[in-house]
């Protein structure tokens, strides 16, 4: 049976307060880690758990923090992205709900290892009971001492500090979302250079998913090769997985990375609504292209969705049953990109203005021969052609549905 | 505290002020329902910065709002597991008994009612956030208690108001 680490307070009615936290373990991973490592040896720690970041791309965490340059005038910076404004997805709120000193310790410790005295966690401004726990949390970390200066005795300082987002699903892009704290309108910026040379206020800047820093923890307590053992180990972990849509338990479920698709959604999620049969499942949020009923074998990492045409991204699972049209679908998530859309580029602006127009017309029934033709040739336009991955998902996206069901 | 001492407070934790901003409107609007134009010079007077950065975050991040909005914002979720698990039927049921169109405001002040991108919390979709609050798995009757329960708390605001501006003795 697999043990679930991540949610494991999640049930607990106090699971939000220290008490609790602290009677389940929390905290000793930073005492250990300020203890017995460097900041170096926890960067190495993390690179050989092979953890890759939960955000949606899927990049290597202890690589990520490998870039940060050691020698620099100026300070660096920790950037938590608690944006979550993927359509299918809610893990990080729960986390930050339920039990919000992990995200805490999971900063702390991270923190240390890229040798950070500041952190930002970047939180929607819609996740009210998640800013106001995380904010409790903060402070009773820091009259605990596990915040502050001179933590638990060691000479490590570091504060946490919350900043609201207001709306905007491209603040959880990484460089927009830099901008977005330096107090600009959030659009992305150019790379290079990297956050990690050149990120906030042109500082050497990490930023991570709040579900990878909540890994961190168990990584230094029960050792990268208990991580690495879990699910395939190029890709290996526990996982959350966010269940919605119409199927029979929606909810968050912990399991390990690589599980199939068909047995989280048929057993796990308890399958369709009565009567009902499964057409499509969307494995990763509305970025992610969608798989038919009969591609449901895959495994649940980057790797095999990768393969398989789609992505993990951020794990937001949305089953669709035979009672839904495709095409109203792909409208709904394409109209969701064009009113995100920042505008700073054209083959994004413009072009899904144009998707938008071409599939509410199929929708209504006035559908021509060639659409589908056309459609191909817009988001051929788009992918590989935009600023930033908004316009790659997009279209991406819907050439996965026009690919798969092509009526 | 003040809603300058509030700002000052924010500003405190970034080393540049322009960082602030956002900060200080989400102070501003949660004072004040929403932004309006002198409130916005007020803000940037405050923390010292140009007024065209702040003019350019209140128009860009939909969570502002330059405009009045009703006392209560009802925000329904039309996105994707929303609309999978009936949203549009809600928002058809909305838009009957409130009499209004989403986007509008009731001719009382009361309500305004808007769709909205995922609110993250697709697991309880139908999901409706009404001011700092989401109200899940939503059907015809859980919107209609909703609604009559927001309508009655407006009742109780305004008889403890009256009870207290009356004078003693009566
Ligand atoms: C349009 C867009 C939206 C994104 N939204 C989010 C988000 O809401 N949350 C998130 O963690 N990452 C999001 N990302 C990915 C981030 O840019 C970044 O890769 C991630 O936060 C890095 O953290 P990780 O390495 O821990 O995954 C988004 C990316 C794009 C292109
Ligand atoms: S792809 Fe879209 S969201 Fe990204 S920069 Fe271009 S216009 Fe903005
Ligand atoms: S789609 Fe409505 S809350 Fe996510």
């Amino acid at each position: 049976m697999f043990e679930p680490v991540l949610l494991k307070n999640i049930d607990a009615p106090d699971g939000h307060l220290l008490s609790t936290f602290e009677a389940g373990g929390g905290y000793r991973a930073l005492a250990k880690a300020l203890r017995e490592y460097t900041p170096d040896e926890v960067v190495e720690l993390v690179k050989r758990s092979n953890l890759r970041g939960r955000g949606g791309a899927g990049f290597s965490t202890g690589m990520k923090w490998s870039f940060v340059p050691k020698q620099t005038g100026k300070p660096k910076y920790l950037c938590c992205n608690a944006d979550e404004g993927e359509p299918g997805t809610f893990k990080d709120r729960i986390i930050m709900e339920r039990d919000p000193h992990q995200l805490v310790e999971g900063l702390a410790v991270s923190a240390y290892a890229i040798r950070a005295k500041t952190a930002y966690v970047y939180i929607r401004g819609e996740y009210v009971t998640a800013i106001r726990r995380l904010e409790q949390a903060i402070a009773e970390a820091h009259e605990k001492g596990y915040l502050g200066t001179g933590i638990l005795g060691s000479d490590f300082n570091f504060a946490i500090h919350i900043h609201c987002g207001a709306g905007a699903y491209i603040c959880g892009e990484e460089t927009a979302m830099l901008e977005s704290l330096e107090g600009k309108r959030a659009q992305p910026r150019l790379k290079p250079p990297f956050p990690a040379v050149a990120g906030l206020y042109a500082s050497p800047t990490v930023i991570n998913n709040v579900e990878t820093l909540a890994c961190v923890p168990h990584i230094v307590t029960r050792g990268p090769d208990w991580f690495r053992g879990i699910g395939p180990d190029k890709s290996p972990g526990p996982k959350l997985y966010c269940l919605s849509g119409q199927v029979h338990k929606p909810g968050l479920y912990e399991l390990p990375m690589g599980i199939p698709l068909r047995e989280l959604v048929e057993d796990h999620a308890g399958g369709p609504l009565p009567g009902r049969k499964i057409k499509a499942v969307i494995p990763g949020g509305v970025s992610a292209p969608v798989i038919p009923e009969r591609g449901l074998d895959v495994g649940m990492d980057f790797d095999s969705l990768a393969a398989a045409g789609s992505m993990l991204g951020s794990a937001g699972v949305v089953v669709i049953d035979d009672s839904t049209c495709m095409v109203k679908v792909a409208t709904r998530i394409i109209e969701f990109f064009h009113h995100e859309s920042c505008g700073k580029c054209t083959p994004c602006r413009e072009g899904l203005n144009w998707v938008v127009k071409v599939l509410r017309r199929i929708e209504a029934g006035d559908g021509a021969p060639g659409d589908l033709e056309q459609l191909d040739m817009l988001c051929k336009g788009i992918f590989g052609n935009t600023f930033c991955a908004l316009g790659d998902g997009a279209a991406m996206g819907l050439q996965g549905r026009t690919r798969a069901f092509p009526r | 505290m003040t809603m300058r001492e509030k700002i000052e407070e924010a500003a405190a934790r970034y080393p540049d002020q322009r960082s602030a901003i956002m900060p200080a409107l989400l102070i501003a609007q949660k004072e004040h329902g929403h932004l309006p134009g002198p409130l916005l010079e007020e803000v940037a007077d405050i923390l010292g910065v140009e007024r065209i950065w702040v003019y350019e975050l209140a128009t860009f991040y939909t969570l502002f709002h330059t405009e009045p909005v009703g006392m209560f914002h009802l925000q329904l979720c039309d996105n994707i597991s929303c609309m999978l698990c009936g949203s549009e039927d809600l928002l058809k049921h909305l838009e009957t008994v409130l009499g209004i169109k989403r986007g509008d405001t009731t001719p009382d002040g009361l309500f305004t009612l808007s769709t909205v991108e995922c609110l993250g919390a697709c697991e309880m979709a139908p999901v409706m956030q009404v001011g700092d609050d989401y109200h899940g798995n939503l059907n015809v009757a859980r919107i209609n208690a909703l609604l009559d329960s927001l309508r009655a708390t407006v009742g109780r605001v305004a008889s403890v108001e009256h009870a207290s501006t009356r004078p003693p003795g009566e």
